[in-house]
């Protein structure tokens, strides 16, 4: 898939996986399968040399572009969906999501199977060494539909999402389609796509990109991806066990297994374990992965090899954007226009909210119920967003990877007194977990009198049930 | 906004000095660092302004 990389919006520094039987190495292995099929597009470009045109064409079949193709085409748009692959693969990748993500998709009908199948979670448990130092519970609220959070491995999101797709006959997903090149111009874009079959080209009023981190579309147009890219490297590993633990998200600043660096721990579905363990700046990516060193790494953690490893895979911590996501009739959404961290829950989840920002203004656009300046909303809304969620991503990756002794002592320091006091673990930052962002752009027109309710200007309204004027509730 | 008070406030400043210079008395160097890390964050929230924290940080890097 073109789409996100692991464990929320990390760069993997290597695609994966060398572990024993069944993983081979270099690429994942397909999770589900799915088959290229000639368009009708190829045909009529042989037969004419005019490419097709399309009101909408969004390259990347991840969860962005899938949840941006959906919104726009349960709203009456045609759309056609690009993607290279033609598989989802293994490995968990963005696993955790919010309870916003889960609110638009529960709206584009895909909400119920994640929940389904999703863990919930409510407790998260950060340790000094051996020492709990600080507890957090995320209590679920009366008339919340949906919970805080689930944990769900990327692939079956992903999964759930291409079955939707196949319930909405306007939208066209392509696999094997791969963008070539593209031709921006101010009122549409030519792409040329290449397929089993050769190239064809096709036009489009708009093109959106959904095609991830390393976005090829992005370096097509020759766009900056500026930032903050981080030393240390993290080792991300699926590991199948059925263990007593708890489910809740364990997070260790110096574990004892682990001296120096930090680890994660956290239950996915079908008895699958998600573990990132830091490794420091200088670890060497191809050492690393060997099996030899990450099993014995991970029977430390767990204290028992009684596990089977599913997949591993190494990633830094990056912080970057695209300075404007809106280029002519080109737009960037999700990771192709933001890279963030993980750790907050904040890439595939702010990508989603992407989705739901632009959806409804494209859909205006091409209406005619708004004209093309109301884009210009959608950039200022979402680079907003971005920024917020890169800057509580930088302040967990400096809490996380201390870049000087002085800053481990500041951050031990706080560590110790959480465990004594409370202003203390209010410091604890081992990952602000995602929050909606509340738009506090020009757009967000003040109210003339005061409003003291739960709802806020410019924020989602707040899940409640509504009471009809006959006392039924909805 | 609240000013850093830089004016004496303390009724035995040399005591108060002593019990600082005391608490690291017999610490090495790492574990003066430590001493010293956790009151920072006691004392600044104890203060529970940013901007005096901010004025206070000011004042204390001049020359740094």
């Amino acid at each position: 898939m073109a789409a996100t990389e692991a464990g929320g919006r990390a760069a993997p520094v290597n695609a994966s996986a060398n572990a024993g039987p069944g993983m081979g190495t270099g690429s994942r292995k397909a999770f589900y399968q799915f088959g290229y099929a000639r368009a009708a597009d190829q045909d009529a470009f042989a037969a004419t040399g005019k490419p097709p045109r399309h009101p909408i064409v969004v390259v990347g079949a991840g969860p962005v572009g899938m949840t941006v193709a959906i919104d726009l085409a349960m709203r009456g748009n045609e759309v056609v969906i690009l993607d290279d692959a033609d598989r989802i693969g293994e490995g968990s990748r963005a696993i955790c999501f919010f309870q916003r993500t889960l609110e638009i998709w529960d709206r584009l009908g895909v909400g119920k199977p994640m929940v389904d199948k999703g863990i919930t979670w409510q407790v998260g448990k950060d340790f000094l060494r051996d020492d709990l130092v600080y507890q957090f519970d995320l209590l679920p609220e009366d008339g919340h539909k949906m919970p805080a959070f689930i944990n769900l491995q990327q692939y079956y999101a992903e999964l759930y999402l291409v079955e939707r797709i196949v319930e909405l006959p306007r939208i066209d997903l392509r696999w094997r389609n791969k963008v070539s090149a593209i031709d921006s111009h101010a009122d549409g874009v030519r792409l040329t796509i290449e397929t089993p079959d050769g190239p064809y080209e096709i036009e489009a009023d708009w093109l959106i990109a959904c095609d991830g981190a390393k976005s090829p579309l992005r370096a097509m147009m020759d766009l900056e991806f500026k930032g903050e890219v981080f030393d240390d490297r993290f080792l991300i590993a699926d590991v199948k066990m059925t263990a007593d633990f708890p489910v809740e998200r364990w997070f260790w600043f110096d574990p004892p297994f682990h001296a120096g660096q930090s680890a994660l721990l956290q239950k996915q579905p079908d008895d699958i374990w998600r573990i990132d363990l830091q490794l420091g700046p200088e670890a060497d990516p191809e050492t690393e992965q060997k099996l030899e060193n990450v099993v014995p790494r991970i029977e430390w953690m767990l204290g028992h090899s009684n596990f089977e490893l599913k997949w591993v895979s190494l990633y830094s911590f990056q912080c970057r954007r695209i300075d404007r996501f809106v280029h002519d009739r080109v737009v960037f959404c999700g990771d192709s226009a933001h890279e963030i961290s993980p750790f907050g829950a904040r890439g595939a989840n702010s990508g989603v909210q992407d989705a739901e920002n632009l959806a409804w203004k494209l859909d205006f656009i091409l209406k005619g119920e708004a004209d093309t300046s109301l884009m210009a909303t959608y950039d200022a809304e979402r680079s907003d967003a971005a920024d917020e969620n890169i800057g509580h991503s930088t302040r967990s990756t400096d809490f996380i990877a201390p870049k000087t002794e002085m800053e481990r002592t500041l951050r031990n320091a706080v560590l110790h007194l959480a465990a004594r006091t409370e202003f203390a673990r209010a410091m604890v930052n081992s990952g602000r977990l995602s929050q909606s962002v509340t738009y506090a752009t020009d757009f967000s027109t003040p109210d003339t009198e005061a409003f003291s309710g739960s709802a806020k200007l410019g924020a989602p309204v707040p899940d409640a049930t509504l009471r009809t004027a006959e006392g039924r509730e909805t | 906004m609240m000013d850093l008070i830089t004016t004496s406030q303390l009724a035995a400043p040399d005591a108060a000095y002593n019990m600082i210079v005391d608490a690291h008395r017999g610490l090495d160097e790492k574990d003066s660092a430590v001493l010293n890390a956790r009151l920072v964050f006691l004392l600044a929230n104890h203060i529970g302004e940013l901007s005096v924290l901010e004025q206070a940080i000011a004042l204390a890097k001049e020359e740094l």
